[in-house]
């Protein structure tokens, strides 16, 4: 076993462990951090197959943005010092039951599958090419999707400023209901 | 042994089913978003596996990929906006307390 193997099992495990602790801790804030680590982890397997654009991207958007985003939240709506409550152990064995199934399931029709690999040598994954064929008009560019996802950018952002907003202008109203009850 | 397909392919599949485990069993909206976000990464591995293993003369799991990053930004933030929408009128973002919203 080479070094190369080694590298690549320890990022697997460092990887699905904070997965892992990232979906059963109790502390909120703890399973924030295991998903920081179990995404930074998935970006080492990128680095590991040498994609190393999407790799800084996964970093980027991932580690430096989502799941800061995700802490701000939980510090805003989070009581310090307060576990979650407790899943009762009937789900925790049901819903461990359903997830072992679909994994055993999933595997075994992949491992009944044998999957050709294409002859042809490999194609650069330098940031210039894929610059260059993400503006490519040609058939096999990504011009048109480009433009689709600003598009649904722009719009996720507008879409988010509405939601806070409209809560705003609300608040005396749901407070009044709130009275009622 | 030599690291092929099949161990990207396994440890994708075991982190999206380690999402769909957290989904199932959380009740916390902030969590169950965490557990999405772990079987979309999964997802991602695996276009870049089948790009790196099967296609290395094509980029376009490169490109799924990033397009799925970005989409999935744009998701986290929308979903924490309603998220913490939910908590100003209801206190709390346990999905048991949201039956409200049908009303």
């Amino acid at each position: 076993m080479g070094s190369n193997e080694i590298i690549f099992y320890l990022l697997a495990a460092f990887t699905l462990v904070n997965g892992l602790l990232a979906v059963s801790t109790l502390k909120i804030f703890r399973a924030a951090i295991h998903l920081l680590f179990s995404l930074i982890g998935v970006a080492g397997i990128y680095f590991w197959l040498q994609y190393d654009f999407i790799a800084a991207v996964q970093i980027v958007v991932y580690v430096g943005g989502i799941v800061v985003l995700i802490i701000f939240s939980i510090f805003l709506t989070q009581q310090a010092g307060i576990d979650l409550p407790k899943p009762p152990g009937g789900r925790i064995i049901f819903s461990a039951l359903a997830a072992l199934f679909g994994l055993a399931f999933s595997w075994l029709l992949l491992s009944q599958h044998t999957f050709t690999a294409t002859a042809e040598p490999a194609s650069s994954t330098s940031v210039a090419q894929i610059g260059s064929m993400m503006l490519d008009v040609d058939k096999t560019g990504y011009a048109l999707p480009f433009e689709v996802v600003s598009v649904l950018l722009l719009a996720s952002m507008i879409g988010c400023i509405v939601i806070a907003l409209k809560s705003n202008s609300e608040v005396p109203s749901s407070d009044a209901s709130g009275l009622k009850h | 042994m030599e690291i092929g397909l099949y161990q990207i392919l396994f440890v994708s599949l075991s982190l999206f089913f380690i999402g769909v485990f957290g989904f199932f069993t959380r009740r916390n909206l902030i969590t169950m978003l965490m557990s999405v976000e772990l079987m979309l990464n999964s997802v991602n591995l695996n276009f870049i596996a089948f790009n790196k293993y099967l296609w290395a003369n094509k980029l376009d799991g490169v490109f799924f990929t990033i397009f799925i990053i970005a989409i999935a930004a744009a998701e986290a933030a929308v979903a924490i906006a309603i998220i913490i929408n939910l908590y100003r009128s209801h206190k709390s973002i346990d999905v048991e307390s949201t039956s409200e919203l049908k009303y």
